[in-house]
Order: structure tokens, then sequence, then C-alpha cells
């Protein structure tokens, strides 16, 4: 099976697991989720299973029930590292996987962002990846006191004026915000550290380039103070539920995860995905498009329909969430991941329900399943993460080859 | 028993400026990982306090052109300090992080994660910029005039510790059994109304394991010194002469008992470089050769340009200084370059008295004023040049490195280190788990003010 065909394997990390209950499981270890060791064990254990890569969750709002603004609740998970430094703390104690952090673009300085991500490829030495994310909300607006954003809540209607160019605006800013990053990233050529003694030049300053963004919201001159990492452009990824999220994809990034219910969701994701990539006149690589999956998986014991009827017991209402929730054996998950990646779908991000069970059970059980089938990769047989997934691992920079 | 008084060691990892030899043949990467790696863990294995590491915001420029005669390029200090608490398990992790182009939530949430990822061992040297050059990388662009610098700085830190505290020590409680995860429904909320910052809402990182990290400043003006000894842990001295050291020492802690702390709250730590040979002429010499290396004759023109403000490319650097005066009222010539005296006209009188003093050439006077202090001998004599230093209340410790990246802390630590441990005067193991621990610092109680939300 070729490289693009193969099925990519990405697990989404974020606290003790995606459902509210999970951190009160027999196994949870809820009292660590703020240690280096927890997410060690985890990214570990994601290594076992071969994933391409995970992801660690983030965002600048605490946990809350409500879609926008803080809840009052003390019974489920509150509080989160930064987790572009979870993925620093982790870099030197990992091997192979790729690590994506989420990091968030409105109200950050992508010129941080850029050296962050590009020192993040130093240190994993060409593993990293980033998940973009917006902070649409009126709340994280608050928490740095710079800009005032409008109060919203689902259902999201982008008809409605007092929403819509906010909306649209924060998605804007979210490219050029990404623009950003890839130019500065570009900024140095690889070679331009040239160490001449004779001449006594550290580098040749032509091969260090100034960006010159200027945008909406911001402007950057450049260059990065960091080096270019060895990725070249370290792997963009989006989270992504509708058009306009999909439009941001198709422009900026290399993967986009979506959440798919069923199989006819699948094909009509696909399809709207593909058509925002022509209307934003995509060039190169199609986007990698692959489905978010919340996994409860059986165990000896317990079937994974059981695991999820007794924690949605715990939190005494039935749970609900952005992407499909699959409960079940390892082999009916496999079924499905099979059937959407004949779809066209090039990978799935796994959400385990519980940390470490799901998990646990990924690498035990469904990781080898889909292995049996030839679906996935046998090891990890790249040095870098584009190689992992398939990405040109011989980047261009813009500017060399525009010079 | 006497007790001496215990050195402070940290290690810095020498970058961009014309201190650090990139063209010996020994020289390492400035930007692979490995030599973060082995400068800290060189650190580490002589019980040094912390790793430091500086950061600049924008390449510099000469006369508009990227400068390219010394090392330029670094890393993100925030993710360097990350990984290297994989790699060590009780140095400390201390970066230089601009409060002007970094916004309090953001910097609380970073500093409050790398302490939780370190086991409690972050540290902040917090400085401010007023630079348009450098703001020019940043959304808001050069926004801060130099006079509010230190309100920024102070506000910034001030919000920063409030932030820490808005979690309780006790906050997670995550009780299977109850089902309860935090103890209060308000967890983590602030409210904060002041010149510089107004904000609000629930912050997402929990207390610590220092409470608050270590912050560390400079500050020599007599604003800045207050500063610094109101609200810093440990301050950059500047002062590497015996003398004047001790004043800035007394005066330093005494303006800190002024504000209500004890004067072994606040540490004083000079930076320096040291040479070693196996004879004290040997190093003498060898320390000679390497400040004819760090200052070219081409290096030498360019700090000069520094401080004339011009360019200087026709001139003769084993001749006289320039006889034509600073250009004052020219934008920067040099940018991204700290200027170590905001009158050039002042600093350019300056460098020309000790040359007509000493009799130096233009090179020579940039070798006499540019070079970092350094500790020059044999080990013994080195460990006896910073051991009765810091005895005599010169500091507290100091801040080394060496002009060698990675691997030129290795003979300090093989040869100096073992002669201070001989002396009680460095630890021969540590003996605490977090950075406060091992300066000896206690940790702040938490401070609540009232949520008004």
């Amino acid at each position: 099976m070729s490289d693009t065909a193969r099925l990519h394997l990405a697990i989404a990390l974020d606290g003790a697991g995606w459902h509210p209950a999970a951190w009160r499981e027999p196994h949870a270890r809820p009292s660590e989720l703020f240690t280096a060791g927890y997410w060690a064990d985890l990214v570990r254990t994601a290594q076992d299973a071969l994933a391409d890569l995970v992801t660690i969750e983030d965002t600048f709002a605490l946990q809350s029930s409500r879609f926008e603004g803080p809840d009052e609740r003390t019974d489920q998970v509150r509080g989160r590292l930064d987790a572009e430094l979870v993925a620093a703390r982790l870099a030197p104690v990992t091997r192979g996987i790729g690590l994506v952090p989420v990091v968030t673009v409105t109200h950050t300085e992508p010129f941080h962002v850029s050296k962050a991500l590009a020192t993040l490829d130093h240190t994993s030495r060409g593993r990293a990846g980033w998940q973009v994310r917006v902070s649409a909300g009126a709340s994280q607006a608050e928490l740095f006191g710079r800009r005032e954003f409008p109060s919203f809540a689902p259902p999201i209607d982008l008809d409605d004026p007092a929403i819509a160019p906010h909306v649209r605006e924060t998605f804007e800013e979210a490219a050029d915000a990404v623009e950003v990053v890839r130019r500065l990233w570009d900024s140095w050529e690889d070679d331009a550290e040239i160490r001449d003694v004779a001449t006594s030049r550290f580098i040749d300053r032509d091969k260090v380039h100034h960006v010159d963004f200027e945008g909406a919201q911001f402007s950057v001159r450049g260059p990065s103070i960091t080096p270019r990492p060895p990725q070249g452009q370290p792997v963009v990824t989006v989270l992504a539920h509708s058009t306009i999220p999909y439009e941001l994809a198709a422009q900026a990034a290399d993967v986009v995860f979506v959440t798919p219910h069923d199989d006819e969701g699948a094909r009509q994701t696909l399809a709207e995905v593909r058509d925002a990539e022509v209307r934003v006149g995509r060039s190169g690589l199609p986007l990698q498009v692959w489905a978010d999956l919340v996994v409860v998986l059986d165990t000896p014991e317990e079937s994974g329909a059981d695991r999820k009827a007794r924690l949605d017991a715990a939190t005494g209402e039935p749970w609900f969430t952005d992407a499909v929730v699959v409960a079940g054996s390892a082999s009916v998950v496999a079924d499905q991941i099979a059937a959407w990646h004949q779809l066209g779908y090039a990978g799935v991000r796994l959400r385990p329900a519980t940390l470490p069970d799901d998990l646990t059970l990924v690498a035990r059980d469904l990781a080898p399943e889909l292995r049996r089938r030839g679906l996935t990769r046998p090891a990890y047989d790249a040095d870098s993460l584009r190689g992992l997934l398939g990405l040109p691992t011989d980047v261009p920079n813009r500017y060399a080859t525009a010079r | 028993m006497t007790t001496r008084k215990q050195i402070i060691l940290g290690a810095y990892l020498g970058g961009v400026n014309h201190q650090t030899l990139w063209g010996l043949p020994e020289s390492g990467s400035q930007i692979d990982f490995s030599s973060f790696e082995h400068t800290a863990r060189t650190a580490e294995r002589g019980k040094f306090d912390f790793f430091f590491l500086a950061e600049g915001l924008a390449l510099r420029e000469r006369g508009g052109k990227i400068f390219d005669q010394d090392i330029i390029g670094r890393p993100d200090t925030f993710t360097v300090l990350a990984s290297l608490a994989a790699v060590t398990e009780h140095l400390g992790l201390a970066g230089t992080i601009n409060a002007t182009f970094n916004e309090p939530y953001e910097l609380a949430r970073q500093l409050a994660s790398l302490d939780h990822l370190s086991g409690g061992r972050a540290a902040w040297n917090i400085v401010t910029s007023f630079d348009a050059f450098t703001g020019q990388n940043f959304r808001r662009g050069g926004f801060l005039d130099r006079s509010q610098r230190y309100e920024r700085a102070a506000e910034s830190l001030a919000l920063v510790r409030e932030l820490w505290d808005s979690w309780a020590d006790d906050e997670v409680v995550a009780d299977k059994a109850s089902g309860q995860f935090v103890r209060s429904g308000d967890v983590g909320a602030f409210w904060h109304s002041g010149p510089q910052f107004d904000v609000r809402g629930r912050f997402t990182v929990p207390r610590s394991p220092q409470g608050q990290p270590v912050i560390l400043q400079a500050g020599v003006s007599p604003q800045g010194r207050d500063f610094a000894a109101a609200s810093s842990d440990a301050i950059f001295s500047p002062f590497t002469h015996l003398p004047e050291a001790k004043q800035y020492y007394a005066d330093i802690k005494r303006r800190a008992v002024a504000f209500g702390r004890a004067p072994q709250d606040v540490k004083l730590l000079p930076s320096g470089s040291f040479v070693l040979g196996d004879t004290e002429s040997e190093a003498q010499e060898k320390a000679i050769w390497v400040r004819e290396q760090q200052v070219t004759p081409q290096t030498a023109r360019v700090l000069l340009e520094l401080v004339w403000n011009r360019d200087l490319s026709d001139l003769d650097p084993d001749g006289p200084l320039p006889s034509i005066e600073p250009d004052v009222a020219a934008p920067a010539f040099i940018q991204g370059r700290a200027r170590l005296e905001s009158d050039l006209q002042v600093w350019a009188d300056r460098l020309r008295a000790v040359a007509a003093e000493k009799k130096l050439s233009a090179r020579e006077v940039v070798i006499d004023q540019f070079t970092r202090a350094e500790f020059v001998g044999t080990a013994q004599q080195v460990a006896d040049q910073i051991d009765e230093f810091v005895q005599d209340d010169g500091s507290d410790g100091f801040i080394v490195g060496s002009h060698l990246v990675p691997t030129g802390l290795d003979e300090f630590v093989d040869k100096v280190v073992p002669l201070l441990q001989e002396r009680g005067s460095l630890r021969a193991d540590y003996t605490g788990t977090t950075l406060r621990d091992n300066l000896g610092l206690p940790v702040p109680a938490r401070v609540r003010e009232p949520a008004r939300v």
C-alpha cells in the first residue's frame, strides 16, 4: 500500500479524557493532570499504538459546560497547562510520534507562536505540528482586555449581522496569523548560517528575510529570531465544523479534523471540504481530511456501550459532543474507520473517552487491528512528522525560490 | 562551626553578542537542542542553582541591513526551558521574557505551566522594551513610552502574581468518590483594573509547586533599584568590582528591608565569564587571546558605531577613536542592541577619556569597555576570587558562562566547582526540590483580594 493511501492515526489528548466523568474512573489519575509524568505516560502509550501524532487540547478559557463563559460547576475537570509547553516537555522523552499542541491565534502574537513552534520542531527534531484555534468569545477577550468581542451562543446564525462579521473577521485574522507564522518559518533559509571565519560572517544576510506582512489586524516585519525549523514547515492542522473554518483549513492547513456522525455525513463533509478548497483556490497537495471519533472500547469485563452508559450515569445525563461517539469492540470500530477511509478520509483522530483506559485499549486492541488489516503503518518509518504524513519533507522556501 | 555563605550559581549559554566565539572548531550549534541540553546537564552536574536564557525579539540591524558578523538567531525561551525540564531534575530554569510584548494572562499561564512541568523550577527575568524597532514584529508595535516602562513592568508583574494566586493551594480536590474535582465554583476568578491592564475572568492553571515562580530583574537607576528591591527574588548586579559591588549590595538589601522584606530574601547576582589555565600566566595569555577573538577589528568598528551612531566603515581600529562627534539626532544606526548609555555624547566622551588615560587605540578601548567581567587564573585562583567576592558581600553568587558554546562550562564544573565545594561554599548536592528551596527563598503566602466580578 502506498504512503498516500495509508490511513493516519492521531490521538487527541485532553485532561482525563473526553467524557466529563472520565476523571472518576478507577484508573484515572485526576490529581496528576498537571504533572509532566502523566502526560509522558499518555504519549508513550500513543507511541505504542504507533500513532502518527498526538494533539494536545488547549484554550485560554477555563473548561465550562456552557458554550461561552465559565460555569460554577465543581464536579468536572477544571484547569489545564499550556499545551505548547506540555509538548515541549514531552519532546526529549518521546520518539517517532508527532507532537501537535493547540495554539490559539486570536489574542496571541504570531511572532511568538511562530518561534515557539519552530523551537518545538528543533527540540523534538522534526516532530512538531500545530492545531490552529481561534478565541471568538467575549469572555476570552476580557482575559486580555485589549479588544471587545460580542457575546453569542449557538446556533450561530451567519446571517445575524451582530455576529457574522465578527466570526468572519476572527477567521480571516486566523488565516493571516497562519500566513505570518509560515512566512516567519521561511524567513531563514536552511543554509543561512555560514560561519565563514575568513570574512567574519556568521550568516549570509541575503538568506535571512524580512516578511513584511501587513494585514487588517496586525503587521509583522520579521525575520524570525529562530532559524528555520528542521521540517521547514511544521504540520498545520485545524479542527473544523462548518464552512468558514473549512475555508481556513483549505487556505492554511495541511490536515483538517472534521466531525461527521454517520456515513452520509462523512460523504457530505468531505464534499464540503473539497468545495472549500476550490473556493479558496488551494494549490499544491489537497487537504488531508481526518475524521474525529470519540472511542469507548470494549474491555474483557465490560462492553463499550455499558461503559458509556456507566459514565453517563455518573454525570446524570447522556453525553453528546461535537464528534460521533463510537462504543464497541476494536473490530467494530475498525470497520467504521475502514469504511470512512474508503470514502476518502486520510486519517482518523481518536478522542479517548477516558484516559488512560481508552488509550490503552487503542494501543492494545484497536491499533493492532488496524495494522492487521494493512490500513496503518507497521512501524515509525520516517524521521519527521511531515514524513509520517506523506507530506513533502523537502519544503521549498518561499524566499529562496523568489530570489 | 562557622557557616559560610553559600554561593548561588547560574549558568548562561552565550548567544547573540560578540562574546561568543562562533569560529572556533570546537564551537557548536546555537540552535540545536543538544547544545542547550549539554550546558544544562553540565550545570546540574556542578550543582548550579539555575540555567539562564537571554532573549531579544528582533534580529539586530546595522544601517538597515541584518547584522551578519556575530551570532544571530535563538530559540523561543519558554519552549527550550520546558524541553530542558525533561533532561534535568534539580536545575532551575530561568528565562528572560519581555513584559512589553507579552500580555500578563499568557505570561502567567506559561510560567505557571513551566513551573508545574518542571516540578517547581521556573524563574522569570522580567524585562521591558520601549523599542519601536522591536515593536515592528508585534501587533501593538512600539506602543510603550520609555517613561512608562517601569509602570508597565510593575503592573504586569503584579497582575501575573494575582493570577498565580487565583487558585488556592488546595483547590484541586479530585475526589473520585464524592465527585468533587475543585473546591470552589468560582475557581481561578480574577479581576484587575489599572492604568495598563483592565482584565477579568478565570485563570486556567492551578497554583504551581513554587506558589510563585522566582522573579529576576536588573535595576541600576534609583527607580529600577526600588522596583527590584521591592518585588524580585534575585537581581542581576552590574557591578563586578568589589567596592562598587559592596555598595550596591548594601543599598539593595537596605531598600528591601525598607519594603518590609528580609535582606536574604533578595539575592544579588552579577554575571561573568571565566578563563582558566594551568598557570596564572597561561590563563592571562589565553584571556588576551579570547578578547582579541571577540573584538575583531570589524567588531570594534561596529561597537563604536553603536556609540557614534554613524557608519565608521573607514575607521582604522588600530588608530585613535573617531574625531567626529556622535550623531545624536539620527535614527539608530545599530538597531536591536541595547545602548549601555542613553546619552551618546556622554558615552563617547567617556571612551575618549579612557583612551587618553590608558593610551589605547580604538580597538583597545572597545576591548577595555565592552568586555564582560571575567575571572582569569588557575582554578584555585578563580575559586578564590568567586568565594571572596561572595563572602565579602560583593554578591550572593554569580551567573557564569563561557565564550565557547556548548562545552565551555565543562571546565568550570570539573575544576572550579570541586574547590568551592571543598571550602564549604557550594553545596555537595541539592537539598531541596524546587528552585526556591535551593535558593533559600521562602514560598510566598497566597495573597487573595476578594474577587469583584
